[in-house]
C-alpha cells in the first residue's frame, strides 16, 4: 500500500480499511472509501491538477464541491468517458481513472502554456476583434478557433448505459440536507405529507459534515448525532423519500423540479452491472424548501491562482471530513471570521498555520479570539499582495493596508508556505431560487444576495436565504418545512426551537480587489474562463454598462461552473469601476441546469427504437417477412415497395406499377385516417368543412371532398362515405389523421356548438386492403362470392358490405390510380387473415403487392394530387387547378371567403401544372426550382418548384409536377429547373398524363 | 378462404404474456386480447339518455370525471363529459353495439365499436404504480390514484387510457389495465419491456 | 413545465394540451359581404401581449375538450379557466 503523504492519522469520515486505487495521468494513487478525487489526490499531496481554459495556467483544487471551478477532469475511458468532472464531486472508486484537461503533450510541460506568456494579446473579445474580418475567411477561423477551445473530449462511441426517467409528485420537496433542510423535511415529515429531500452529496448533512465538531454542539449532542438521528427519523417516515447523490439542477414553471440521481458513478464497473447509470427525476412539488447553503467566495487578489491556494471552507473540509492536510504549511487569508475555523482546524491536524492575514483591522469574533488562544499568529489589517510558486505556491508577499483599503504601504513580508486557504465571505447559493423566476435582493451589510420575493410556491431557509448561523438554519428549516406543509394542507404542532451552541461572529470587510503594489499583477476573478479585473476594466472601458454584456463580452460566469465563485465578485469589480452601488448594475440570471447533467439522462429511454413510437398495420408482419423497404410517413411504418432479388428500386417500382395497371395490385392502405361521424346535422357539418355540397349523397355512396384552413389554403382531402341519413364514415391521409378529428372537433366545440355531431375515431379498427387493376373485380369475385360486382349494381364511388375470405366487411369502390378498384374494410384482427386470402386468390392473376413508391407513380401519373405534397399550406384548391369542386352556392364553407382575398384571388400565383423533361430518362429531383431564364450564377428569378417526379413505366418516360407562376398559360412553355451540373430543360404540359378520360376506371 | 378463427391481436407477434419483471422491480404484464370496447357518446344532462343506457346495460354511466363504474360483465370509464368507454367481455360487443343503438335511436347519440382500435396491456404487482411513473406524469400515489379512477393521458410517447383494476391490498395488486391505440401497443410494450427488464 | 387545470380533468402536464391561441375571436358572420380588411383582422391579427391573455386550450391527450384560460404570458400564472360557452370572469385590476 502506498503511502498517502497529506492523510492525517485520524479522524475523517473515510473508511480507511477500505482502500481504493485510482490512476490520475497515468500514475496511480491510493485513498479510501469516503474520499472525492479531490481529496485523495491531495492526500497523495497532488495539487496541480489542472491547466486553465484561456492561459493555460497551471492550476490546483480550489473547493470542494459543486463550485470548483479548475479541478475539472476528464473520467473514464472509450465510450464511458466523461469530460469536465468536477474532481471535488467525483466519488472515489476502485478503478478510477482520471486525466487532466486543456494540457499537452503533459500537464508539467503544455504546449498551450505559451498563451500564458501571450496573455497581454488575449484580452477581452480577443476572438471578437481579431476574426471579424474578412467575413471569407471566417470559416478558417472557426477550424483554428474550435480546435483551441473547449474542455476535455466528448465520447465518440455510442453511449453504452442505461439512463432512467421517474415523474414524482410530493406536497415538499427539500432541496439540500444541510442542517435547514435536515431540520425542514424532519418538520414537513412529522406532519404526513409527502416529502422529497435530496442532496448532491452522497451523504446528508451539508456544511455538518466539515464540522470538527469541537466548537458546536446541537440540542447537548455533537452535530454528527443530531443529524444520524434526524435521517433515520426521516428514513423511517414510509411518505418520505430521500435521495442522496441527487442534485436538483433546474427550477422550471409551476413547481417542476429536474433533478438528477447518480446511481452508479461512484462504483466500479463490474459493481454497476446493468443497473441504469442515473436517473431523471421529474419532480411536481405542491411547495419547495430551498435550503442549498451558501458557496465561498475567493479573494481577488494579485496571483491568486497557483494550486495550493484554495478556499477556506474546503481546506477545513479536507481536514476534517476526508482526514487530509492541505499543506504542510499554511497561510489563512481572510475578510471574515469563519476562515478561522479552517487556521483551527488546520492547526489542531498539524498543520503548521503561519498567519491569519486578515484585511480587517479589527477583529472581534469568538473563532479569531480562539485562534489567538492557540497560539496562531493574526496579521489584522494586513494583505497578500503577491504569491510564488510555478506548480504549487510557496509563498506570499505580505504588506500593511492602508485605511481606505485600496493600497498597500510598509515593508513586504513574505511568508514560505505551500498552501493559502482563502475567503471573501459566503454567498447564498440562490440559483435555483433565481431559476425559479424571483427576484433576488442586496443585503449590503454582508454584500450579498438574498432571495427576494417568491414567484412559485417556495420558500429559502438557512444559508441560501442569508441565515448563516447553525441556529438560524435549524429555526429557518424546521418554520419552513412546517409552513410548507400546512400550505400544502397538512397540519402539525410548531416544534420547540432546537438550541445550538456555537461561535459568534464579527462583521466581515468587503474589499472586492486587493490592492497590490505590483499595478500588472493578474488577479483572476473567474478562474474557469481566465477573466482578470484587467478583463474587466477593458470591458467597462469600452463602454460596457449591463452586467449581462460584460458577462457575455469578457465570458465571466460562463463556464461550465456557471460563475459560482467567481460572479459577485465580478459584479462588484465593474460596479466599483463604475462608480455604482452594486445593485445598480445588477445581477445575472442563474439558468438551468445548477450543474451539468448528461444527455443521457434527458434523453432517458426515448433513445434507438423507442425514440418515437413506430406504428405498424395489422399486416405489418407480412411487408416484413416479403422483404418490403418502409417509408416513414409520420410515425408509421409504411411497406413503400417491395425488392425482389436483384432489383432496384425503380425496377422494383417500375414492376408493381405495371402490375397494377396490367393486371391486379394490392396495398396496405390501413393507415388512412378514419372518423366516425354521426348525428343529426352531420351532412350539414360536412357542407361546412369540405368545399363541395354533402347534403344529397346517397346512403351507400361516397364522395371525395377537400377541407380547407379559414385562410383559403389546403388542409386535407379523402373519400367520404354515407353510412345513413345522419351517419358517416370520413377518410383522411395517413399523416393528418389525428389532426383532422382534432380540427373537426374544435369546430364543433367552439365555433359551432350548436350542431349535433360526434366524431370518433376509427382509424385502427379497421384494416384497410386496396386492390385495384383489370383483374380486381375479378380477385374480389373469387374470395367474396356472395357479393355482387359488376358495374351496374356496385358503381364507382359506392359501397357494400358482405363477406370477404369468411370476414364480413365493408367495401368501397373507390380508386387513387385511375384503375378499378376496391378498398376492403375488415376489423383489425381479421386483417392479415384477409390479405393472406387475397394473395392466395390473386396468384393466377399474379398478384403483386405494391408499395407507397408506386402508388405515388400511380396517381401523379393520373395527376391526382396529395394534401401535403403538392399543397404546402399556401395552396388553395384553385391554384391546384380543382375549382370543380368549390361549391359556390351551397352557403359559407371554412376557407370560402378567403378564396376571394385579394391575394388569394391572384392571376399569377403558382398553379399546378406538369413538366416533361426534355430527356424523358432525366428525373427531376423533388424540390427543384423552376426559372425562366438560366443565368450564372444566382440569384435567379424562380418561378416554381417540383412537387413530385417519378419515372412513369407506362409513358415509358419521367413525369413531374409543379406548382409554377401562372403555370397554366404557360402550357408548351420551356423552362428549366438549374442543378449543380447544369440546367434541366422542362416543357409545362397538363398535369393529367395518363388515361385524362378516365375510361380505365368504370370499365 | 382465411379461416375465421385465425384472428391476430395487436401484439400477436410479441409473445408477451405474463412476462415478469426482472430487474428487481415486482410486477408482470400481459395483454388482454379482443376485450370488448364500445365508444358511447351522449348528453349527460339528458336524463332519458342516462336511463335508456341504464335500462339497456343495467349500467349507471359514470358521471364524475376520470372514474368508472361497473355492472358484471359491462363497466364503463369516464373518457370525457359527453364520452364513455364500455368495456365487456371478448365477443360480446357486437351486442352491446346492437342492443344500445337499439334503445338510443331516438335522440342524438352514437355508439361505436372500437374493440380492434384499442389492446389492453395489463400491469400488476406492487411496482406497477414505479413503472407507470416512469413514463406517466400522472400523480399515481395511492392517495390520488386508486381503485376505479380512469384517465386518459400519456405513457412516454403513447396516448393512453388508464386504468386501476384491483387495489395494493389485492392479492397480485394493484392491477392498471393500460388501454393503447393498436398500432402504438407495440412500442409501449417494449418501453414496459425495457423498464422491467 | 406548465400545469393547466382541465375544467373537467384536473390539473395535468402542459404536453397533454394543445393551446389554440387568443380567444374570443369572433368569425364574421355574412362573410360574402365583409371586406377584405375585416376579414384578415380576423384571420391574422392576434394581441400577443405581455400579461394576462384570454387563451383557447384543449386537452388533447386527455378528455379532448376545449376551454379557455387567463394565462398570464409573463409570470405563465393561470388567472382563470372557464368553459366554451362562458363568459369571462371579472379579473380585478387586470385588462385583456
Amino acid at each position: 500500500m502506498k503511502r498517502q503523504r497529506f492523510r492525517l492519522p485520524s479522524g475523517g469520515r473515510i473508511d480507511r480499511g477500505d482502500a481504493r486505487a485510482f490512476s490520475f495521468n497515468g500514475r496511480r494513487y491510493y485513498g479510501f472509501s469516503g474520499d472525492t478525487l479531490a481529496s485523495a489526490l491531495l492526500a497523495n499531496g497532488v495539487h496541480f491538477v489542472g491547466r486553465s481554459f484561456k492561459y493555460h495556467r497551471p492550476r490546483g483544487v480550489l473547493g470542494s464541491g459543486a463550485e470548483e471551478p479548475n479541478a475539472l477532469v476528464q473520467l473514464g475511458a472509450g465510450a464511458r468517458t466523461d469530460p469536465n468532472m468536477r474532481a471535488t464531486t467525483t466519488e472515489l472508486f476502485d478503478g478510477l481513472r482520471a486525466a487532466s484537461q486543456n494540457c499537452w503533450p503533459t500537464l508539467r510541460f503544455d504546449i498551450g502554456g505559451i498563451n500564458d506568456r501571450l496573455s497581454g494579446l488575449l484580452p477581452a473579445g480577443f476572438y471578437y476583434k481579431t476574426f471579424m474580418q474578412p467575413a471569407r475567411l471566417w470559416k478558417l477561423y472557426e477550424k483554428f478557433i474550435r480546435r483551441a477551445a473547449g474542455l476535455g473530449r466528448a465520447p465518440t462511441e455510442r453511449d453504452p448505459d442505461r439512463y432512467d426517467q421517474q415523474y414524482a409528485h410530493c406536497d415538499v420537496l427539500v432541496v439540500g440536507a444541510g442542517p435547514a433542510g435536515l431540520a425542514a423535511a424532519l418538520a414537513a415529515g412529522r406532519t404526513g405529507a409527502r416529502v422529497f429531500v435530496v442532496d448532491e452529496q452522497a451523504e446528508f448533512g451539508g456544511t455538518m459534515l466539515a464540522e470538527s465538531g469541537r466548537h458546536i454542539r446541537i440540542r447537548d449532542t455533537s452535530p454528527d448525532a443530531w443529524r444520524e438521528d434526524t435521517i433515520a427519523a426521516l428514513e423511517d417516515m414510509s411518505d418520505v423519500t430521500v435521495l442522496p447523490r441527487t442534485t436538483a439542477f433546474g427550477y422550471y414553471t409551476h413547481n417542476f423540479i429536474g433533478m438528477l440521481e447518480r446511481l452508479t458513478d461512484h462504483l466500479p464497473r463490474a459493481e454497476a452491472g446493468n443497473q441504469a447509470r442515473q436517473r431523471l427525476w421529474k419532480l411536481r412539488a405542491k411547495e419547495v424548501v430551498l435550503a442549498t447553503g451558501s458557496i465561498e467566495r475567493p479573494l481577488v487578489f494579485a496571483e491568486n491562482d497557483r494550486p495550493g491556494i484554495l478556499l477556506a471552507g474546503a481546506a477545513r473540509e479536507f481536514v476534517n471530513r476526508y482526514a487530509v492536510a492541505p499543506g504542510t504549511r499554511a497561510v489563512v487569508f481572510t475578510n471574515n471570521d469563519s476562515a478561522y475555523a479552517a487556521a483551527l482546524d488546520m492547526a489542531a491536524a498539524g498543520v503548521a498555520v503561519e498567519a491569519v492575514i486578515d484585511l480587517r483591522t479589527e477583529v472581534e469574533g469568538d473563532l479569531p479570539r480562539l485562534a489567538r488562544e492557540a497560539g496562531i499568529p493574526v496579521l489584522q489589517g494586513y494583505a497578500v499582495v503577491a504569491t510564488s510558486g510555478r506548480h504549487r505556491v510557496t509563498g506570499v508577499t505580505v504588506m500593511r493596508l492602508n485605511d481606505a483599503g485600496d493600497g498597500v504601504s510598509g515593508t513586504a513580508r513574505k511568508l514560505r508556505c505551500d498552501c493559502v486557504a482563502v475567503s471573501g465571505g459566503w454567498n447564498p447559493a440562490v440559483h435555483l431560487f433565481s431559476q425559479s423566476r424571483g427576484k433576488l435582493n442586496f443585503q449590503s451589510e454582508m454584500n450579498i444576495f438574498v432571495p427576494g420575493e417568491s414567484v412559485q410556491a417556495a420558500r429559502s431557509a438557512g444559508a441560501c436565504n442569508g441565515s448563516f448561523s447553525l441556529a438560524e438554519c435549524l429555526k429557518e428549516g424546521a418554520d419552513a418545512g412546517l409552513a410548507a406543509a400546512r400550505v400544502a394542507g397538512f397540519e402539525g404542532a410548531d416544534a420547540a426551537t432546537l438550541a445550538a451552541i456555537e461561535p459568534a461572529d464579527g462583521p466581515q470587510r468587503s474589499l472586492w480587489r486587493v490592492p497590490s503594489e505590483r499595478k500588472d499583477a493578474r488577479m483572476f476573478v473567474d478562474f474557469q474562463n481566465d477573466v482578470t479585473t484587467k478583463d474587466l476594466d477593458l470591458a467597462v472601458r469600452e463602454g460596457y454598462r449591463s452586467i449581462e454584456h460584460v458577462k457575455r463580452y469578457t465570458t465571466t460566469g460562463m463556464g461550465t461552473d456557471q460563475g459560482k465563485t467567481g460572479n459577485v465578485n465580478a459584479l462588484a469589480i465593474v460596479a466599483g469601476s463604475l462608480g455604482a452601488e452594486i445593485p445598480a448594475v445588477g445581477v445575472t440570471t442563474f439558468r438551468a441546469p445548477y450543474t451539468p447533467v448528461t444527455f443521457g439522462a434527458i434523453a432517458g429511454r426515448h433513445v434507438g427504437g423507442l425514440f418515437d413510437p413506430v406504428r405498424g398495420t395489422p399486416m405489418h408482419e407480412w411487408h416484413v417477412q416479403c422483404g418490403a423497404k418502409f417509408e416513414d410517413v409520420g410515425q408509421w411504418k409504411r411497406a413503400w415497395y417491395y425488392p425482389r432479388e436483384g432489383e432496384t428500386m425503380r425496377q422494383a417500382v417500375d414492376r408493381e406499377v405495371r402490375a397494377a395497371r396490367e393486371s391486379v395490385g394490392i396495398l396496405d392502405y390501413s393507415t388512412l385516417g378514419k372518423i366516425d361521424i354521426r348525428g343529426p346535422d352531420a351532412a350539414a357539418f360536412l357542407n361546412r368543412v369540405y368545399t363541395n355540397a354533402w347534403t344529397k349523397l346517397g346512403v351507400g355512396r361516397c364522395r371525395y371532398g377537400l377541407m380547407l384552413r379559414d385562410d383559403g389554403m389546403v388542409m386535407d382531402d379523402g373519400v367520404t362515405l354515407r353510412l345513413g341519413e345522419n351517419h358517416f364514415l370520413m377518410t383522411t391521409t395517413t399523416g393528418n389523421a389525428a389532426s383532422v378529428l382534432s380540427w373537426l372537433e374544435e369546430w364543433l366545440q367552439t365555433e359551432w356548438p350548436e350542431l349535433q355531431v360526434y366524431c370518433t375515431s376509427v382509424t385502427e379498427q379497421y384494416a384497410t386492403i386496396s386492390i385495384c387493376g383489370p383483374n380486381a373485380r375479378a380477385l374480389l369475385g373469387a374470395v367474396a362470392p356472395e357479393m355482387r360486382l359488376g358495374g351496374d349494381v356496385f358503381p364507382h364511388m359506392s359501397m357494400q358490405e358482405g363477406m370477404v375470405a369468411g370476414v364480413a366487411a365493408r367495401v368501397l369502390r373507390v380508386s387513387f390510380t385511375g384503375e378499378i378498384g376496391f378498398e376492403i374494410n375488415v376489423p383489425a384482427r381479421h386483417g392479415r387473415a384477409v390479405w393472406d386470402a387475397l394473395i392466395e386468390a390473386g396468384a393466377p392473376h399474379g398478384i403483386t403487392s405494391y408499395g407507397t413508391e408506386a402508388m405515388h407513380v400511380l396517381r401523379a401519373e393520373k395527376g391526382f394530387v396529395i394534401a401535403g405534397q403538392e399543397s404546402d399550406g399556401t395552396v388553395t384548391p384553385i391554384d391546384l387547378g380543382m375549382d370543380w369542386i368549390v361549391n359556390w352556392t351551397k352557403g359559407d364553407f371554412i376557407g370560402r371567403r378567403s378564396l376571394n382575398r385579394s391575394d388569394t384571388a391572384r392571376e399569377d400565383r403558382k398553379q399546378l401544372v406538369g413538366l416533361f423533361t426534355a430527356d424523358p430518362q432525366t428525373v427531376l429531383d423533388e424540390g427543384s426550382q423552376i426559372v425562366e431564364r438560366v443565368s450564372e450564377a444566382p440569384p435567379m428569378d424562380m418561378i416554381g418548384h417540383v412537387t413530385s417526379s417519378y419515372y412513369s413505366p407506362n409513358l415509358g418516360r419521367s413525369i413531374a409536377l409543379a406548382m409554377i407562376r401562372s403555370g397554366r398559360g404557360r402550357l408548351g412553355e420551356t423552362l428549366y429547373a438549374p442543378m449543380p451540373d447544369g440546367p434541366i430543360e422542362v416543357t409545362v404540359t397538363s398535369p393529367v398524363f395518363f388515361d385524362p378520360e378516365g375510361t380505365r376506371l368504370n370499365g | 378462404m382465411a379461416e375465421p378463427g385465425k384472428i391476430r391481436s395487436a401484439l400477436a407477434h410479441c409473445a408477451i404474456d405474463g412476462v415478469v419483471a426482472k430487474s428487481g422491480l415486482d410486477a408482470s404484464i400481459s395483454e388482454q386480447a379482443f376485450v370488448g370496447k364500445v365508444v358511447l357518446r351522449g348528453n349527460p344532462s339528458d336524463s332519458e339518455f342516462l336511463a335508456t343506457v341504464r335500462g339497456a346495460l343495467e349500467l349507471d354511466l359514470p358521471l364524475a370525471p376520470n372514474t368508472s363504474s361497473e355492472t358484471p360483465p359491462v363497466s364503463a370509464l369516464w373518457l370525457g363529459p359527453d364520452e364513455w368507454m364500455l368495456i365487456c367481455a371478448p365477443g360480446s360487443e357486437a351486442a352491446v353495439v346492437d342492443s344500445l343503438n337499439a334503445a338510443l335511436a331516438e335522440g342524438h347519440s352514437t355508439v361505436v365499436d372500437v374493440s380492434d382500435a384499442y389492446t389492453v396491456l395489463r400491469l400488476s404487482g406492487p411496482a406497477s404504480r414505479t413503472i407507470l411513473a416512469k413514463g406517466c406524469a400522472l400523480d399515481l400515489h395511492p392517495r390520488a390514484f386508486a381503485f376505479g379512477d380512469v384517465a386518459r393521458t400519456m405513457i412516454a410517447k403513447a396516448d393512453v387510457i388508464l386504468h386501476q383494476t384491483a387495489d395494493e391490498t389485492d392479492d397480485g395488486g394493484p392491477v392498471f389495465d393500460v388501454y393503447v391505440a393498436r398500432s402504438f401497443a407495440d412500442y409501449l410494450w417494449r418501453w414496459f419491456d425495457k423498464i422491467i427488464n | 413545465m406548465l400545469r393547466i387545470p382541465c375544467p373537467w380533468c384536473g390539473e395535468r402536464d402542459v404536453g397533454e394540451f394543445h393551446c389554440g391561441g387568443e380567444a374570443h375571436i369572433a368569425r364574421p358572420s355574412g362573410a360574402d359581404t365583409i371586406d377584405d380588411d375585416a376579414w384578415a383582422e380576423y384571420l391574422f391579427m392576434r394581441q400577443n401581449p405581455k400579461g394576462s391573455h384570454h387563451e383557447r386550450w384543449s386537452h388533447a391527450h386527455g378528455c379532448r375538450r376545449w376551454f379557455h384560460v387567463v394565462r398570464d404570458t409573463d409570470s405563465d400564472q393561470v388567472l382563470a379557466v372557464y368553459l366554451m360557452n362562458e363568459a369571462p370572469p371579472d379579473l380585478p385590476g387586470r385588462s385583456s
